[in-house]
């Protein structure tokens, strides 16, 4: 049996009214274990005009690689309120901000282990299908042996990690288009 | 450690392009350069899980949420959630939204020339049910103009958010009403490639669920990412 699956079609303009229950800049409550982050950054397209009608999409391990899903083996640990969900609009500037915790490394393919990393996904007007891509740490040894970052050409994986190198306070930048076009992914 | 059985990638053309000229603001925002395939770990097959309590009373009735009725046509809104080998997906977040019956959403930047409703926000939220189920009360949205190009009218529609099971199921849709005259001028529309594809968004008048002397019902079902029915079927092409 094999259905034809529904197409996707553009958030349009005016998601805030049917994405609003869910945003947050708050992914990690104050008490949740793991080192703090708070992640700034702005959207923009291929003229460097500001995409002031976007939202992303953060979904994440916690401190430990465990994802809050019955589909993750290691389970998380009974008890922990972490979801590693949240949902940012972007502001007049194309701005966000947010606050999470530093992700556990998790399984990748082959067995191999994947270095911390946030998934995102980005919606707005104009396009017709949702963005995939991944936000990586600085500092991280593991980011040299990602199977992820190695399928990534060389010159593009930079757009993939946050900058602020012994900082608190990172900053990610996403470009939709261009030259400095941020990497986004085919699931 | 066990191995992460992935998802099956959409048919040839079942999707719409990131880049549709006839959709102008595609132009300066779909990426340029070739997406990075991933394979799908368990970062991709995961995602966020919701629960009863996520949703409120009132979340699936938009003729509800406010001290009067609102204005326009009420309709039911109902279907499954089913993944594409037919199998239903239950506890699923649905986010609805929509304009109000005069072709106006509730929305500072929509200066479209009707009337607001204040008994009409035009945002609802369910979970499916045990059989992907899933039943939304409201008021049928109206067309609007867009200026996209000359005298651009947006078809009625409901736009709907899916959260499925995992990330590579997640999926941000239209729904739209049969026999509506504006669909092939609507480039939103006209951006997927296959017709039978196209045509899985048009709901289908559903008599079995009206409500006698209350409202009107459409049927509409949607069908999300199943998974590869065996680890082999990738290496094949």
């Amino acid at each position: 049996m094999s259905l034809l699956t529904t197409p996707s079609q553009t958030v349009g303009p005016y998601l805030r009214i049917g994405f609003l229950p869910l945003v947050t800049d708050t992914i990690a409550p104050p008490g949740t274990p793991g080192e703090r982050f708070t992640i700034r950054g702005r959207m923009s397209d291929g003229d460097g005009t500001p995409i002031n009608d976007g939202a992303l999409e953060i979904w994440q391990a916690d401190a430990k690689g465990r994802y809050a899903h019955p589909e993750d083996g290691q389970k998380t640990a009974a008890g922990n309120a972490f979801r590693g969900f949240g949902r940012i609009l972007t502001d007049g500037d194309g701005a966000f901000h947010f606050t999470t915790i530093k992700p556990g490394p998790v399984a990748g393919p082959d067995g191999k282990q994947q270095a911390p990393h946030l998934m995102v996904t980005l919606f707005m007007r104009g396009m017709l299908k949702h963005l995939i891509t991944r936000m990586y740490f600085p500092d991280e040894p593991l980011n040299q042996t990602d199977p992820v970052l190695q399928r990534v050409p060389a010159d593009r994986r930079a757009t993939l990690v946050a900058a602020g190198s012994g900082k608190s306070t990172l900053e990610w930048n996403i470009v939709s288009q261009g030259p400095a076009e941020t990497v986004f992914f085919d699931l | 450690m066990s191995k992460v059985l992935g998802y099956r990638r959409p048919y040839f053309d079942t999707q719409p392009p990131l880049l549709y000229p006839g959709y102008r603001s595609t132009i300066k925002r779909a990426p340029s350069k070739p997406l990075v395939v991933l394979p799908h770990t368990i970062s991709e097959v995961t995602g966020p899980m919701f629960g009863s309590g996520d949703i409120g009373p009132n979340d699936h009735d938009l003729t509800a949420q406010h001290e009067g009725a609102p204005v326009g046509e009420r309709i039911v809104v109902s279907g499954r959630l089913l993944d594409d080998n037919a199998k239903p997906i239950a506890n699923a977040l649905i986010e609805m939204w929509q304009a109000n019956s005069a072709g106006r959403y509730r929305h500072d930047i929509d200066d479209h020339d009707a009337p607001l409703d204040p008994n009409f926000t035009g945002a609802g939220r369910v979970l499916t049910g045990a059989d992907g189920e899933y039943r939304f009360v409201t008021i049928k949205p109206a067309a609007y103009p867009w200026r996209n190009h000359y005298n651009a009218w947006r078809p009625a529609h409901l736009h709907f958010s899916l959260f499925g099971l995992g990330l590579v199921q997640r999926l941000v849709t239209q729904m739209y009403f049969p026999g509506d005259p504006l669909l092939p001028y609507d480039p939103m529309y006209n951006s997927i490639p296959d017709d039978k594809a196209r045509e899985r968004l048009i709901s289908h008048f559903d008599w079995e669920r009206t409500i006698p002397d209350i409202a009107l019902a459409y049927r509409f079902d949607m069908v999300l990412r199943g998974r590869e029915q065996t680890p082999m079927e990738t290496s094949r092409s």
